[in-house]
């Protein structure tokens, strides 16, 4: 299949040995055949790669839940069945990964003994007529008698072979037997390319068997033969079943371990399907300290695991830093730094009704991880602390720079231009980035096991100049957070705005508070038939507010007035509004022994904002705001555990590929003959693997060269 | 046995002349290990074993190509003198970018890769110019211009190298490490096999081979049509790199893909240094060889002038103007200014469908097809040897970041798409010994898929070569 000179020049040569015709095997010959064919390894080679195109455009090893959701009850089956949610260990594509093997294989057994052989061989028995076969040849005729009596064929052989070793090539001199006085010179040149062909198809070999052993297919066969049992929900290390564990001597695994810090595991979890099992491992790590660093952009620069690891059979121990491209090997086994999680930060809170009559709650303590049960008057929830950061790092310069930006700098086509000059640095003014602080997540569930997820920023956030404390609040994961902003007064506390919310929602102070309103409106104060309406709608107004906020008051709109006058109508009501709130607060400061305030304009935005904290927390979904006093981090760390038995033979079969591919382009494989009969004249054949034009001008000069050495009267000096 | 004339335009590469070193190969080796002495001891906290011998190695394979390909020492001088004036005039401000004019509009990072754009496009207009107008001068114009270009990308990315530093030392990495920065070293490799090719026609028939000389007299036709030769060839090639150039300034104006970012952990490693070139000398090469495809239909239809070499032509303009549309598509995202994408795509689907429709005249500037055959073979199996060195160095990589050196991840996956699709071409021209049409066709195929690979995964699937986004 692959002899060169039959290949590159038509020449007869020796043919592939036949197995016998009609042999009781000729069922496995056939197949051998199919599989030695280049047609079928070609087609090979195409389906896998048509093949591999499903796992890319399908997430592969999601949760089956999340297919489901995606295909629907009807296809979800079916995908599941053509193993495509896993496809790369899938049987099919096990299978015609199987064939492409066993393709490449055959040709590797069946060409190799031959190829290897070839190399050894020198072909002088190349007989004359032959040589008129081949593509590139040349004739050279006698020289001048002068010239032939000057050397005999065996000594131009000899300057011929002199030519040729300069040029790389081994040769060999015989004399022919058929004519006496007739001499042979066989040269080959880069016959190592030959045993490239085998270096690259025995390491295509090579990588696919060390890549099965260290693949997913070891524990789908555990799983298949019944060897585990994954287990499924959340269970505690002591509740798993022993089926479920599998044991430190495992030779071929993955897995991942969470290690909190301050504390140590000595098992890793493996994802089977929808359960998971434990990996058992001959040694245990604790986290000193996992350290996390950051770009000034934010972006993350270090993560790196303080650990100390200790042998359980020995009980030896010693330390170790396990950073994202620095694994720790040790017992075989690689430990990598893979990804971090909370691992369980106390949080101290202090919870605010923020409808209620009574406001601060006691205080809260908890674990990230933990739930716990919290009642509020007759309600009870459950609250899972889910997470916690320690740092956000969030671009409030945006809504800024996007005017400054069309000030300062050039605009237009030019404008641009001139900013794509320069350096790659990104521009300073484009972002600003600010750490806002820590924050929390938490979950809310009630009774009926409905859950509210909240993101609560610990330290105020500034917006447009004001402070609030932002929480945010969603139904589901895919949901973006709304956020609730509770503004603060001039002390930078709550209190002011809880005062202002007390009275405000207090049915008991709401005629109190319309009374002062009406008695202070300009143009109304003396006309009392005036001002008992005004006091009267400003009542109406609150009362609905109390209800459900400005959507109540929308919906009362909507309800009581005809649409023409509905915005002239919306205006009064916020100017209501805005005026009972200021009362409002008023009368809570007054309740409090605080003298009345003079209004400013910054002191009107403030009952604005707790205007609109009001109504939003009609939406917050609990009436309950939750206060991170102090916190005390603890980070856990993700590691992922892989032992690969494979990894030598794929890093082996990967070295020879290279080596294979590098001799087999380029290194090309020549053999020249040179026939020297006794009268001087002369004959040449040329071959290689490849006929390329390089190959054609190889020979032209050869030619040239060995033409000039048998035709010259004084042939000492070969070359050029 | 039959012969063409171009066979003498090609150097055997062995025995024959080609080896002798002269005086001024032993200077520049010593230039070049001078540099990398002066990196390794001024620099010495920055380099760890490995970045030392990524170094050296990177030295050695610069020096022996050299020797090989003189005109690379050449560009390597230039591309030294541009990058040390930006670093001199630096001086270790960043803001003196904006300072002074020289760095500002001509050498600062930013700068050079503008001018090499333009260049490129000049290049690409010159190539064509001289193929339809079948001149010499603008063939000669072509090539400066397009060294020029890949002397000042080369600077530009090495500036950017230094610029990355005096953002902030930990800030500091070698330009490969997204999207825009391989887009630049993409164009780079393929205008250098472009380069190498022409000259070794030029060489070929300028200087004289004695042995072949006797035979092949044929070839004396000239230097001129040795340039033609060159600029046929050329004008396609260039097509490809004009654009990549086209996405490198959409992704610069439209989306500040420009400016440099800091390395994520993951990319935090020495491997990338070397995995990442490796990969772009195979997308490179391979994209060079589909252009030859290319060639190679329009010299085939001329040839034959077959109803049947029309359809594959046309339909191998399709396949093109697909393989183009996977990055103009990119554009459709851009949101607000889209009107940069249909407006690109329209001129590449009008410039293919103008070659195809004056074929007859360019086929008369392409080399010999068995030539261009040989281009496309040679090109194939350089880029098939790297790509697969890339991708190990990628397995070899992923098992030190991520724990396994094989997950199908897309990208991985895709990779490993382009390597299956490329063994199997050299299967069936080496094996088989299949010419013309069905491999031409097949190694624009090969474009389609290479695109998709290095671009279509990053905007389309998600893994774990996220860095590229768009």
């Amino acid at each position: 299949m692959d002899l060169p000179p039959a290949e590159a020049s038509g020449s007869p040569s020796a043919a592939q040995p036949q197995p016998p015709v009609g042999s009781p095997s000729s069922l496995l010959r056939q197949w051998l055949e199919l599989l030695a064919s280049m047609r079928f390894a070609i087609s090979l080679l195409t389906i896998v790669a048509i093949a591999s195109i499903i796992g890319t455009v399908l997430k592969q090893g999601e949760p089956p839940s999340n297919y489901l959701n995606q295909f629907g009850p009807f296809w979800f089956p079916a995908f599941d069945a053509l193993g495509l949610y896993s496809v790369y260990s899938a049987s099919w594509f096990l299978a015609i990964l199987a064939f492409l093997v066993a393709s490449i294989s055959v040709c590797v057994w069946r060409n190799s003994p031959g190829m290897l052989r070839e190399i050894r061989r020198w072909r002088s028995d190349l007989r004359e007529r032959a040589m008129d076969n081949f593509g590139m040849r040349a004739d050279f005729p006698a020289p001048e008698l002068a010239a032939a009596a000057v050397s005999t064929p065996q000594q131009r052989c000899a300057e011929a072979s002199n030519y040729l070793a300069q040029h790389g090539f081994s040769s060999r001199v015989t004399p022919v037997e058929a004519s006496p006085g007739t001499f042979m010179l066989a040269a080959r040149a880069g016959m190592l390319r030959r045993v490239g062909y085998v270096l690259a198809h025995s390491a295509m070999v090579l990588i696919f068997l060390g890549g099965l052993a260290d693949s997913e297919v070891m524990l789908k066969l555990r799983l298949a033969t019944g060897q585990s049992v994954p287990v499924k929900g959340s269970v505690t290390l002591d509740q798993v079943p022993p089926e479920a564990r599998i044991a430190a001597s495992n030779w071929s695994y993955r897995g991942n371990m969470l290690v909190p810090e301050g504390r140590s595991s000595g098992v890793a979890i493996v994802n089977a399907g929808d359960g998971i099992l434990i990996q058992d491992l001959p040694f245990s790590i604790s986290l000193k300290r996992f350290q996390i660093e950051h770009y000034s952009t934010g972006q993350p620069r270090l993560f790196a695991s303080d650990v100390l690891v200790t042998d359980k059979d020995s009980g030896q121990s010693f330390e170790a830093r396990i950073e994202v491209n620095k694994p720790l090997i040790h017992r075989g086994i690689a430990v990598y730094q893979s990804s971090f999680d909370d691992g369980g930060t106390l949080l101290k809170l202090s919870p605010l009704n923020l409808m209620g009559g009574m406001r601060r709650l006691n205080a809260l303590e908890g674990r990230v991880g933990e739930v716990m049960k919290l009642d509020v008057g007759d309600d009870s929830w459950k609250l899972e602390l889910v997470g916690f950061r320690p740092f956000n790092i969030e671009n409030v310069g945006e809504a800024d720079s996007a005017d400054a930006a069309s000030i300062a700098t050039d605009t237009g086509s030019m404008g641009r231009l001139r900013q794509g000059f320069g350096s790659a640095a990104p521009s300073a003014a484009k972002k600003d980035l600010r750490n806002v602080g820590p924050s929390f997540q938490y979950k809310l569930r009630d009774a009926a096991g409905q859950a509210l997820e909240y993101n609560n920023y610990m330290l105020p956030l500034q917006l447009d100049g004001r402070w609030f404390l932002a929480s945010g609040v969603r139904e589901s994961p895919s949901e973006p957070f709304r956020f609730l902003r509770l503004p603060l007064d001039e002390n930078a506390t709550l209190e002011q705005y809880l005062a202002l919310r007390g009275v405000m929602l207090d049915s008991a102070s709401q005629r109190e508070v319309a009374r002062r309103f009406a008695l202070g409106s300009e143009g109304v104060s003396g006309n009392s038939t005036l001002q008992s309406r005004l006091e009267d709608s400003a009542l109406r107004v609150m009362e609905t507010f109390s209800v459900r906020g400005y959507q109540a008051v929308a919906a009362f709109l909507e309800n009581a007035v005809p649409e023409a006058e509905r915005e002239r109508a919306a205006e009064v009501y916020v100017r209501i509004l805005q005026g009972v709130s200021w009362e409002a607060w008023m009368l809570a400061r007054e309740r409090a022994g605080l003298p009345r305030l003079e209004s400013t304009p910054l002191r009107g935005r403030f009952v604005q904002d707790a205007l609109n904290a009001l109504s939003d927390s009609f939406f917050y979904g609990v009436p309950l705001y939750l206060q991170l006093s102090s916190y005390d981090e603890v980070k856990a760390s993700v590691f992922q555990l892989t032992r690969s038995p494979g990894k030598p033979v794929v890093y082996g079969g990967c070295l020879l590929l290279v080596l294979g591919i590098f001799a087999m382009f380029f290194i090309r494989e020549r053999r020249l003959w040179l026939l020297v009969r006794a009268d001087g004249s002369g004959k040449l054949a040329f071959a290689s693997n490849r006929r390329t034009l390089d190959i054609e001008t190889e020979f032209a000069a050869h030619r040239a060269a060995l033409g000039a050495l048998l035709m010259s009267a004084a042939a000492s000096q070969p070359g050029q | 046995m039959q012969s063409t004339p171009q066979h003498s335009l090609f150097n055997p590469q062995s025995g024959m002349q080609a080896l002798r070193r002269q005086p001024r190969d032993w200077a520049f080796a010593a230039l070049v290990g001078l540099g990398v002495l002066a990196a390794l001891a001024g620099y010495a906290a920055e380099y760890d074993a490995y970045d030392a011998g990524v170094l050296i190695g990177a030295a050695i394979g610069l020096v022996a190509l050299a020797w090989q390909w003189r005109s690379l020492q050449v560009l390597t001088l230039s591309v030294a003198a541009i990058s040390l004036s930006a670093i001199a005039l630096y001086q270790g401000e960043l803001a003196r970018a904006e300072q002074l004019l020289a760095l500002k509009y001509l050498i600062s990072s930013q700068s050079a890769i503008l001018w090499m754009s333009v260049l490129f496009l000049l290049a690409t207009m010159a190539y064509w110019a001289a193929v339809l107008a079948r001149s010499v001068f603008a063939a000669r114009s072509a090539t400066r211009m397009t060294w020029a270009a890949v002397a000042l990308g080369l600077s530009g990315l090495l500036v950017r190298w230094h610029e990355s530093y005096l953002m902030g030392a930990d800030i500091g990495h070698i330009p490969v490490s997204n999207l825009y920065e391989v887009f630049v070293l993409f164009c780079m490799i393929t205008a250098l096999c472009h380069l190498y090719y022409e000259q070794r026609y030029r060489s070929g028939s300028n200087s004289s081979i004695t042995t072949a000389a006797t035979e092949t007299a044929a070839a004396d036709v000239g230097a001129d049509v040795a340039a033609d030769v060159g600029a046929g060839v050329g004008a396609f090639v260039l097509l490809v790199i004009t654009a990549a150039v086209g996405f490198i300034l959409w992704y610069t104006f439209e989306r500040g893909a420009h400016e440099i970012q800091p390395l994520v952990p993951a990319l935090q490693s020495w491997w990338m240094k070397i995995h990442v070139p490796a990969n772009f000398i195979g997308y490179g090469t391979f994209s060079f060889a589909a252009m030859i495809g290319f060639a190679w239909l329009i010299k085939h239809e001329a040839e034959t002038r077959s109803t049947l070499a029309l359809r594959a032509l046309w339909g191998a303009a399709l396949v093109l103007a697909l393989a183009l549309a996977v990055e103009a598509f990119a554009f459709r995202r851009g949101g607000t200014a889209s009107v940069f994408w249909p407006a690109y795509f329209a001129l590449f689907i009008a410039l293919l469908a103008g070659i195809v429709l004056v074929r007859r005249r360019v086929a008369a500037q392409l080399p010999d097809k068995s030539v261009l055959d040989d281009l496309m073979y040679k090109s194939i199996a350089v880029g098939f040897a790297f790509f697969t060195i890339a991708t190990i160095l990628g397995a070899l990589w992923a098992a030190e970041a991520w724990g396994t050196y094989w997950q199908w991840d897309p990208k991985e996956t895709w990779a490993l798409i382009v390597w299956l699709n490329y063994a199997a071409w050299l299967h069936l021209r080496l094996v088989k010994g299949l010419r013309g049409a069905v491999l031409a066709w097949w190694a624009m195929v090969g474009l389609l898929v290479t695109t998709f690979a290095f671009l279509g995964v990053n905007m389309f699937l998600s893994g774990l070569h996220s860095y590229g986004t768009l």
